[in-house]
């Protein structure tokens, strides 16, 4: 590791065998390595500081190419670790100077690191989307008694035609929004824990202006068929509700732990 | 079968939301101000709004609200 290399850090973990980390490439496109602490380890890939250093990292982040090739590697690595153990995967673009600071990190933070291990061991994550229903054509109003019957009408008619489509569009939106917080209550239910991020942007997601639900939610291994299914069978039930099921996930959604206060610094006795 | 997760595909507006929005552990020391997460964001927004013209070739979503 160079002056000019800093340390992302990909997750943490209990302490894996280090031979089962030989040939894994991280974001960096270098080897990753371990730095154990008591009992728990920092997974981190050397990276350039050219690329990965404040500075080129602010405009690397505005470049969508850039973010998803990022993204999808630290990702990736994630993924296989968890084949090791439990993974608390580190949000993206979390960059240290030094071996000594990640030990720092993980010396901090070890009893609320080690809590997240427990919770999320054995477990993984199910993602939720629910939509308002793609409305069905609404059928056309009759024509005003007395009219020409051609269906075109008067001023007023077309007024009182919008309004009504616009009152029903927001009925159906009110309507989901309910059916939302039925679903999300019901599959948290079901679920070891359950969380709600916000609404997915439209830039990304063509549908997020109807999005009512964008759910996370912890079960346990070897219960995501019967997830999928209470999904699907109360999909079923919610005619409002257009519903996607993704997943399954590393836990990201709950591996996350309270920010230190200060961080640790160098000279920090 | 259905845990099985290096077979799941991944869509990156998914992806977005957890190892951004969540996945959280700490925040790094090089990059403390941009990592922390409001800064993240605003970069965030910057990026999202350069995403129509690199998926231009993409049909555009529907326009809302426009008289019939």
């Amino acid at each position: 590791m160079s002056a000019a290399d800093g340390l992302w850090l990909h997750a943490l973990m209990r302490d894996p065998d280090p031979a089962l980390l030989s040939g894994l490439t991280g974001v960096g496109g270098r080897e990753v390595r371990a730095i154990p602490v008591a009992g728990l380890t920092a997974i981190v890939c050397p990276v350039d500081l050219g690329e990965f250093g404040e500075e080129p990292l602010r405009g690397n982040l505005e470049n969508i190419g850039w973010v998803e090739a990022v993204a999808r590697t630290h990702h990736q690595v994630a993924v296989e670790l968890s084949r090791f153990g439990p993974v608390i995967p580190a949000r993206l673009a979390t960059i240290y100077l030094s071996d000594q600071s990640v030990v720092g990190l993980l010396t901090r933070c070890r009893t609320d690191l080690a809590a997240a291990l427990e919770r999320i061991g054995g477990r993984i994550e199910w993602g939720v989307k629910a939509y308002t229903a793609s409305a069905p054509r609404q059928p056309r109003p009759a024509p005003a008694p007395g009219g020409n019957g051609a269906g075109t009408g008067t001023g007023a008619d077309y007024l009182r035609r919008k309004r009504a489509a616009l009152s029903a569009r927001s009925d159906a939106a009110v309507a989901a929004a309910d059916c939302a917080e039925k679903l999300h209550t019901k599959l948290a239910a079901v679920a070891q824990d359950a969380r709600r991020h916000p609404p997915q942007s439209r830039r990304l997601n063509p549908r997020a202006a109807s999005m009512v639900l964008n759910g996370s939610y912890l079960v346990d291994r070897g219960q995501g068929d019967r997830f999928a299914e209470t999904v699907a069978e109360l999909a079923d039930g919610y005619g409002a509700l257009d519903v996607e099921l993704t997943g399954p996930w590393l836990p990201y959604s709950f591996a996350t732990v309270p920010l230190p206060e200060t961080l640790p610094e160098t000279a920090d006795g | 079968m259905a845990d099985s997760l290096a077979a799941a595909p991944v869509a990156l507006v998914d992806l977005l939301d957890r190892v951004l929005a969540t996945g959280v552990v700490i925040s790094g020391e090089v990059v403390l101000s941009i990592a922390d997460v409001d800064l993240v964001y605003l970069s965030l927004r910057a990026l999202l709004s350069s995403v129509s013209s690199v998926r231009a070739v993409a049909p555009p979503p529907p326009q809302q609200g426009r008289p019939a």
